[in-house]
């Protein structure tokens, strides 16, 4: 019994080693170890041998079979590295073809981009973000806002109306007066929104983006107006930027300033080349926006509505910048009215 | 205002540069706009001349060739072609080098053959006047030959071109710049020009003044002037400061009338005596229909809230906008009747508007002068008809209206100004500059009393006094302070992050950010197709827009939309991907203001991928991109969403490519394919376009995501294909099933639909991947087909559904 083992032993492993590719191999092992192969008989014919034959019988047999087995294995990992390798050869692409592409982002518009970023330096320094309506009364758009009954800004040639009381806000400032009759002061506050006025020419749209700002208290200054909006030129237009305060006029504040920043794009009014520059043409500051210290007279017509506010020495500054502006001015955009095109030309620049 | 600077510097000269000057008015709260150099070039190439012999040109009958002694001890030729050079004439001469006003260069020249070394000047190429009929003929006093002509004539001249701001009327004079100059520097400022008043109070005989109330004239005066000589020129130094002012010299009583204002701020108005009919002038409103011929020859017709100077033939000036032609002076005036009256400003700045007529009286007025300032160019005015006529006005002068009266101190405290301006203010300085802008202050206690001068109107209170200080004593002064925080930490509201969120979404997903405007036209409502009885043919409606076509504002996104789209494919772009998140305005039904819901509105047209060499043709994104966009943006913001077809379809999407978008099980908006008429007239194959109310999206945003244990048991996958009739729409078996599944279906995905004739007429079959789980054992196969039973079984309970084998 155990010759003819050793002699399936040997048959066997001489046929595994022959064999050439994966396939044959699984024919080998089913042919040498499978259900109904030589072997595997054999070791059930054991048990009808005498009793001190079955051992070594037994053993020789395993023997045969861990030994055919671990052949199979071996070879077969051979010829699969092998096949592999041959595979790998003829399975060749042009990588060089363009990828597959994901979808192509869309863009925030310019005037979402930087309402944002003005924004964001407003919410860090404290200010919550107001909103309120376009279509605005004149009350709150003029009257509380210390506008003269017979203000030009009032007339229908420069401002739109709805009806005799109502009209579309020229400015974002009558938040001012609607964040006041909502909540005591103090009051940090900033609102963006639309605004509209009756202009149509190459630097006036009739509808445009202000953001409008206010800060309510005791014993608030010019100085603190300073400060803050100083902050915000900075962070808009750089860490070396100055800002300076020149006399203005404004219905609401008093006193009034306009804003000038110091030009982000030249040293004193010249660009790098000594040509005047064309950013703040030979100025050397950029007017930014208009603020102020907020007018008694606002105060006095808040206070009839919100008491808080009445018979009060608050003091208060407020400020309003256009967006559009801004935008422009900080991304070299030459004409306003490209802001309202939506060409998609203009749109993937930004955002 | 146009200030030419040597007239500002007669008043105050602060002796720094025109740049320098033009800085402290800047920054003391006077724009500077413009600097502008007038006048001619290489000055010293204009000399004064003597014309020593004259002769016909050879060969030109226009043309005579002049002998002209130029000091220097050799004449020259000059040709000249105007008529009135003579022999003997001092004239302005323009030498080689020489650049007259209109820019052009002197040269040596030839012309037809003779040659000319030089030009003799009108007054128009010096920049003197609208005159080039003839040249400028000087006095002899004004030589000798070669005198510089610099030294007899203004030929050069700097103008600076403020902005007056609207409080500041008084600066609307160059007087009441030359204060500012004055208080900025502290230069010495000259006595009022108008001091020393030679006219006399009183009655005034010889012109009957009757004054309408209520007519928006605050104080009306008139002088009288006679035995005038019309022949008598305007000075040339005035004439020099009018034309660089920007007004036309036009003869010495107008030009007076001018300079005056010119000085003063306040217009004035210069009436032919003679030609006032009855001697009388009636201030009252104008009468609708009434037609008055202006100065400028065009017939105005005016409306019931004009006002008018009329005669006894009738209206014969526009109140503070512009005189008559029926009593202008003219060429034979000799008796003259000077008028300054102080109007209503915002009803001269209507007159104006709605004439189309802006004068300089009535850029002045609309302002709202002070009625101190009609008195002030009345005395000026006397001084100049006494310097060019000779001739003092007529005892008495008609003042009607408001006088000067005294004006109440206003207390100031120096301590609230301190606080104001977070920098200390002292009282002693504060009085200072305080003065030095004209007002009278006296220092009681720690405060101070101040009287402001009449004219500033707009100094009230106490406050109007600090910011005169600050811009005075400079803004630069001021320090720059954070305040304290006095209300804590600031963060977007959830609304707005939201909304932030969302923009950043829909960019993520491909699409454009557009801003569209918030009027529409009137004709948007058929455009879209929209019935009858839509809501949204309601808008709110401008009384006065900038035309018919924005006389709205917008219901719905859409049309902004749709005018990107047009651009765009009007200028051959195929791919388009747009979104706006903006409001819509929604008339409300009491009261007159509206509501103004934020609506996030897109459209997508075109392909709906970028084609590839893998996929060359990609569909053309319709309302599957559509509802693709919205499954990427509502689950991003994991709100309960779903669409459902629309029974009533938006009437401007294809009613058969149309759903509503459900938030939550509530309607928040719809999606679909733009009608293809719609789509046609954008100039797009096809679009989809979808409309969603913000504000329902956002409130359907779970606030906070609290932690759901991840199961450790595995899943069990299994796949059901059912046949529906074609009718049934995907989500309501998608949502049947996950109804019915039980406990252990964790979700249901469609990854087929198949239509075929094998199938049959009508239906299409719909292949689901269904996952089963269970959360406390592992589930198995049997449990799982259980579970799918179920399903089918409840499909074709609700919609006779049958599992494919």
């Amino acid at each position: 019994m155990i010759d003819q083992i050793e002699q399936l032993r040997n048959s066997a492993e001489a046929a595994v080693t022959a064999c050439s590719t994966v396939a044959d191999l699984e024919e080998q092992r089913v042919k040498w170890l499978g259900r109904k192969a030589e072997l595997p008989n054999l070791l059930r014919g054991i048990r009808e041998l005498p009793a001190d034959q079955r051992g070594p019988a037994g053993q020789a047999a395993n023997q045969a079979r861990t030994s055919i087995e671990a052949l199979i294995d071996s070879r077969t990992s051979e010829l699969a590295a092998a096949e592999m390798l041959l595979n790998l050869a003829t399975d060749s692409v042009d990588p060089t073809l363009p990828g597959d592409p994901q979808p192509v982002p869309g863009r925030l518009h310019l005037l979402t981009q930087t309402r944002r970023e003005i924004e964001d330096v407003f919410l860090g320094l404290g200010y919550a973000i107001a909103e309120g309506p376009e279509v605005e009364s004149v009350a709150f758009n003029f009257d509380a806002l210390n506008h003269h009954p017979t203000h030009p800004a009032r007339s229908r040639t420069d401002t739109f109306y709805v009806d005799s009381e109502t009209l579309l806000r020229t400015h974002t400032s009558p938040v001012q007066i609607r964040s006041m009759i909502d909540q005591p002061p103090p009051i940090r506050v900033i609102a963006p929104g639309r605004v509209y006025r009756r202009d149509d020419d190459a630097t006036h749209t009739p509808q445009f983006h202000q953001i409008e700002g206010l800060a309510v208290d005791e014993g608030l200054s010019l100085a603190d107006l300073k400060g803050t909006l100083l902050a915000f030129a900075k962070a808009i237009f750089g860490s070396d930027r100055e800002i300076r305060l020149r006399p203005h006029f404004f219905p609401f504040t008093e006193p009034s300033v306009e804003i000038d920043v110091s030009c982000f794009a030249c040293e004193g009014g010249k660009s790098g080349a000594g040509e005047r520059c064309n950013v703040c043409r030979g100025a050397g500051w950029i007017e930014i926006l208009g603020a102020g210290m907020v007018d008694p007279n606002v105060f006095a017509y808040v206070g009839d509505h919100q008491p808080a506010y009445a018979d009060r020495d608050l003091q208060g500054f407020a400020f309003g910048l256009g967006v559009e502006r801004i935008a422009m001015l900080k991304h070299s955009v030459p004409d306003l009215r490209l802001l309202y095109t939506n060409d998609l030309r203009f749109l993937r620049q930004f955002g | 205002m146009r200030v030419p600077l040597s007239l500002l510097r007669s008043f105050c000269d602060p002796e720094l540069s025109t740049d320098e000057i033009a800085s402290v008015l800047a920054l003391s709260g006077t724009e500077v706009e413009r600097i502008t150099e007038l006048g001619v070039g290489g000055v010293e190439n204009f000399v004064v001349g003597n014309v020593v012999e004259l002769i016909a040109h050879p060969d030109a009958d226009r043309l005579r060739v002049c002998t002209v002694d130029v000091g220097d001890g050799t004449n020259r030729t000059i040709v000249c072609g105007a008529a009135n050079v003579a022999e003997g004439q001092f004239v302005a001469v323009a030498l080689p080098g020489a650049v007259v006003a209109n820019g052009m260069k002197i040269k040596l020249s030839k012309l037809r053959g003779v040659k000319s070394e030089g030009m003799i000047c009108s007054e128009e190429e010096l920049g003197l006047g609208s005159s080039s009929d003839g040249i400028l003929e000087l006095d002899p006093t004004e030589g000798p030959a070669g005198r510089p002509l610099g030294e007899v004539l203004t030929l050069q001249e700097t103008v600076l071109e403020l902005e007056i701001t609207p409080n500041r009327p008084d600066c609307l004079g160059v007087w009441g710049v030359a204060r500012e100059l004055h208080a900025a520097t502290g230069a010495a400022l000259s006595a009022a020009p108008w001091d020393d008043d030679l006219g006399s109070v009183g009655s005034l005989d010889g012109l009957v003044v009757d004054l309408d109330a209520g007519c928006g004239c605050s104080r009306f005066t008139a002088r009288i002037y006679e035995g005038i000589d019309p022949t008598v020129p305007t000075p040339r130094a005035i004439k020099a400061h009018l034309i660089a002012a920007g007004m036309r010299s036009v003869s010495a009583v107008v030009d007076i009338t001018n300079y005056a204002m010119l000085v003063t701020g306040e217009p004035m108005h210069a009436f032919d005596l003679d030609r006032i009919a009855g001697g009388t002038l009636k201030v009252r409103g104008s009468n609708p229909g009434e037609v008055v011929e202006a100065l400028d020859g065009t017939s105005y017709e005016l409306n019931d809230s004009d006002v008018v100077i009329a005669d006894a033939d009738g209206p014969t000036s526009i109140a503070g906008v512009m005189g008559g032609a029926r009593s202008e002076v003219s060429d034979a005036t000799t008796r003259v009747a000077l008028e300054a009256a102080v109007w209503n400003g915002p009803g001269i700045h209507a007159t104006s508007v709605r004439l189309g007529l802006r004068s300089e009286a009535s850029t002045r007025f609309e302002k709202g002068l002070a009625p101190v300032m009609a008195g002030r160019a009345q005395a000026f005015a006397s001084k100049l008809f006494e310097l060019i006529f000779a001739c003092a006005p007529n005892p008495g002068t008609i003042d009607i209206g408001q006088g000067e009266g005294d004006s109440e101190p206003i207390q100031l405290d120096p301590a609230k100004a301190s606080s104001l301006l977070g920098i200390e203010v002292e009282a002693s300085s504060a009085a200072t500059t305080l003065s030095r802008l004209g007002c009278v202050v006296e220092q009681a206690g720690p405060l101070l009393h101040v009287v402001p001068p009449p004219e500033r109107l707009d100094l009230g209170r106490a406050v109007d006094l600090v910011e005169e200080i600050a811009r005075i004593d400079g803004l630069d002064r001021i320090p720059s302070t954070l305040p304290p925080s006095a209300t804590g930490a600031a963060s977007l509201s959830d609304a707005q992050r939201i909304r932030r969120r969302i923009e950043d979404t829909l960019a993520g997903l491909g699409l454009f950010e557009i801003a569209g405007w918030s009027f529409d036209s009137p004709r948007i409502a058929d455009r879209l197709l929209l019935t009858e009885s839509d809501p949204r043919r309601s808008a709110v409606i401008i009384e006065n827009p900038m035309s018919a076509e924005e006389s709205l504002l917008r219901t719905t996104l859409l049309g902004s939309l749709l005018d990107a789209a047009a651009h765009n494919s009007s200028h051959g772009i195929k791919r388009l991907g747009f979104f706006e998140i903006g409001s819509v305005y929604i008339p409300a039904s009491s009261q007159s203001a509206a509501t103004e819901p934020p609506r996030i509105a897109g459209l997508l047209s075109g392909p709906s991928r970028l084609p590839t060499w893998r996929d060359s043709e990609p569909p053309s994104a319709d309302v599957h991109s559509g509802v693709g966009v919205l499954a990427g943006l509502l689950d991003t913001l994991r709100v309960d969403w779903s669409v459902i077809a629309s029974e009533s379809p938006e009437p401007f999407l294809h009613p058969g490519r149309a759903a509503e978008v459900l938030v939550n099980g509530l309607t928040a908006g719809w999606i679909g394919d733009l009608h293809p008429q719609i789509s046609d007239s954008v100039g797009v194959e096809s679009a989809c376009v979808f409309e969603l109310d913000l504000a329902k999206i956002a409130e359907a945003v779970p606030a906070i995501q609290h932690y759901q244990a991840v199961s450790g048991q595995p899943a069990v996958l299994q796949d059901l294909a059912v046949i529906v009739p074609r009718a049934v729409s995907s989500g309501e078996v998608v949502r049947i099933a996950l109804e019915s599944g039980g406990e252990v279906l964790e979700s249901v995905e469609l990854f087929d639909v198949y239509a075929s004739p094998e199938l049959g007429e009508d239906v299409v079959s719909i292949a689901l991947r269904l996952t089963f789980r269970a959360e406390d054992r592992t589930l198995t196969e049997e449990d799982a087909s259980a579970a799918r039973a179920l399903i089918v079984n409840q499909l074709n309970l609700e919609l006779g559904a049958t599992a494919r084998v």
